[in-house]
């Protein structure tokens, strides 16, 4: 079985695994402690941290898009910005 | 329902996960993979970067289809929902009528889509379709080859004609899942025909609705073959949604890192809105 | 409902007209299916003049026009089969149990059913070719799970969970394993909900078709495709697209009659 059509580079690998480890530090994180510590942030409806998560990997997507459409191919600020807001969404939503 | 936590029951999605992630994970990490680079074919590929990514979002081209697809999904759902419900709220409720309503209007939701698609590219055309010839014949200029106006409204009574019945099902379904003491009860208190819909009908509907609404979005925001059988996303480009852009640059001119770069940013957009529409209307259930 | 007021009386034109609406279009392409191509350009009429059945010959003498039926009823039935039996089990454990991640796990199998199948086409192509499976049905009939299986497992999900869970718990104590349980109590107690459930995703495999083209080439070829290959070669044989444009609406139309008391009351019985 031949594999190389997947075309895999060393950033791309990274990056999904980072996004496997999120997963499973989250699942890992979610067995010693269920339920997911729900609760009803600024976005007034519950979110768990699960959903926490999610909101901040989807809005890290679209903040680096907005930073490559609006400012310019240097992502590093846009990788800051999207920690800025993750930290922020687990705070507040 | 109260539910038990018991994680054993992984055991029985393992199935589920194993075959949905090996047609869903793999194409998507090599999707992410081929928007870094460039290829000329061979397997042969050279790091891009996110150029391909400025350069999506820097192009009127990708802007203008985005906008055409929105468009066009607002469009379809604000005639297919209402139209779905008012024709559910109308379905003979017992009898005969039941099963050969049922089975006719189920009909369009069977056919392939490339048939639908040559089905309305027939009756449409004004030398050999009904409608056209039709349109024609009352005087009403109407060539969905030429005028822009015509394809639009060419494919949205096409979808129409094809999806409202998906939308009427499930109202349908919903509404018969109402118990008649709920309509004795209106009928008692003197409640008038819109606040039996407003306070009883619409409410049952909620889930089936959200379902109806998710599906019509998802899918008439990926809409491929059907327009692509009947306009080939013209005349000019007037009727080149997001797909049909993607198949064009990815099949015809295999740019295929420009078009994985426009497929990660389609998906984000649609795993955005349909996480919205999901989240608004299920916490909207759970209040309750 | 002894006193029927004007509005009610009425109420039967709007599914009447409405269906009416749906059938024009399928009832001109069966009238051109009975017309030689001369009748379909050159004149204009509202039934055929000189009724033929040469373009459905030509379908039912060629093999490769008459494979592309079998094909595409092959992997439908395939899918449709495989769906189902992934989906219950799953559909089981979301509607009765919480479990880690269960939620987002949900909303993932949901997101499937969104990729746009357009660029997935290229990376589908090579994932089939790697384990050698292109231009078989089974192929057609897994890529096709993609969105079929989470469909189901929402189905049926729904319908389960109108099943009261006393019912679980009694057979448990009754000394039901969980298999026999399963198979001999609960799925005949949500019949109406696998008849749903099989009937979409017969529905939404049978009428894919950028997926099951590109993973096939001659062996397994869908009739959709074949359609849209033949039609091209040589100019336009309107009569002959018409009639296979009819053979395809044959097995849905088949389909919905057969399950047509079972699906209104699986509708009725289910959330959905």
């Amino acid at each position: 079985m031949n594999f190389s059509w997947m075309a895999w580079t060393l950033p791309t690998a990274l990056f999904f695994i980072t996004i496997f480890a999120l997963l499973i530090g989250m699942a890992v994180w979610e067995y010693f402690s269920p339920g997911g510590n729900p609760r009803v942030g600024i976005l007034r409806f519950e979110t768990t941290r699960g959903d926490r998560l999610f909101i901040s990997l989807l809005g890290s997507a679209f903040i680096h898009l907005a930073w490559l459409g609006l400012v310019g191919p240097n992502l590093w600020w846009a990788l800051a910005l999207s920690v800025i807001y993750a930290i922020g969404v687990f705070k507040t939503v | 329902m109260e539910k038990t936590w018991n994680n054993k029951a992984w055991f029985l999605v393992l199935p589920v996960l194993v075959l949905v992630a090996f047609s869903a994970v793999i194409p998507l990490m090599t999707v992410v993979n081929y928007s870094v680079q460039d290829t000329f074919g061979n397997n042969e590929f050279f790091w891009a970067g996110t150029d391909w990514f400025s350069e999506m979002l820097a192009s009127d081209r990708f802007w203008n289809a985005l906008l055409r697809n929105l468009i066009f999904s607002l469009v379809i759902l604000a005639i297919e929902i209402p139209l779905g419900i008012l024709i559910a709220l109308n379905m003979p409720k017992k009898g005969l009528g039941v099963p050969v309503c049922l089975v006719l209007m189920a009909l369009p939701l069977l056919i392939p889509w490339n048939v639908v698609g040559t089905i309305w590219q027939i009756f449409g055309r004004v030398d050999i379709g009904l409608l056209g010839h039709t349109l024609e014949a009352v005087g009403i200029d109407y060539n969905y080859v030429q005028s822009p106006t015509a394809a639009w409204i060419t494919i949205i009574v096409m979808d129409v004609w094809h999806w409202t019945s998906l939308v009427v099902l499930l109202c349908y379904a919903g509404l018969v899942s109402i118990p008649d003491a709920y309509y004795q009860a209106a009928k008692i208190d003197g409640a008038s025909r819109w606040s039996v819909f407003r306070y009883i009908q619409l409410p049952k509907m909620n889930r089936v609705l959200l379902i109806a609404v998710l599906l019509r979005f998802m899918d008439s925001f990926m809409i491929y073959t059907e327009p692509f059988v009947v306009t080939g996303g013209g005349p000019g480009n007037s009727t080149t949604f997001l797909s049909i852009d993607l198949v064009k640059m990815a099949v015809g001119q295999f740019d295929l890192g420009p078009a994985a770069a426009m497929s990660i940013i389609y998906f984000l957009i649609i795993l955005l809105l349909s996480w919205v529409f999901y989240t608004v209307m299920t916490s909207g259930d759970a209040a309750k | 409902m002894s006193h029927k007021t004007t509005g009610e009386k009425l109420s039967f034109l709007v599914p009447t007209l409405y269906i009416i609406f749906l059938l024009l279009p399928i009832y001109w392409l069966v009238n051109m299916s009975f017309k030689e191509n001369a009748e379909i350009t050159g004149s204009f009429s509202l039934w055929p003049m000189n009724p033929t059945l040469r373009n459905y010959m030509v379908i039912f003498t060629d093999p490769s026009w008459y494979n592309g039926y079998i094909n595409s009823i092959i992997y439908v039935c395939l899918n449709t089969v495989i769906s189902v039996a992934a989906a219950l089990p799953a559909a089981y454990a979301f509607s009765r149990y919480r479990f880690l991640g269960d939620k987002h796990l949900f909303f993932w199998l949901l997101t499937n059913r969104m990729a746009p199948p357009a660029v997935f086409a290229l990376p589908f192509f090579q994932l089939y070719s790697a384990f050698g499976l292109i231009d078989t049905h089974i192929a057609v009939a897994i890529a096709h799970c993609l969105f079929n299986v989470p469909l189901a497992v929402w189905i049926l999900e729904g319908f389960m969970s109108g099943v009261p869970k006393e019912i679980d718990e009694t057979a448990y104590i009754d000394g039901y394993s969980f298999p026999r349980f399963f198979v001999k109590i609960f799925m005949p107690l949500i019949a109406s909900g696998i008849g749903v459930a099989a009937f979409f995703c017969f529905m939404f495999s049978w009428v894919e078709l950028l997926l099951a083209r590109t993973l096939t080439t001659t062996a397994a070829k869908p009739i959709s495709a074949i359609m849209t290959r033949t039609v091209s070669a040589s100019g336009m044989d309107w009569g002959v697209l018409a009639a296979a444009g009819v053979l395809t609406i044959i097995p849905g139309a088949l389909v919905i009659y057969f399950v047509r008391n079972y699906i209104a009351k699986g509708f009725a019985l289910g959330r959905v």
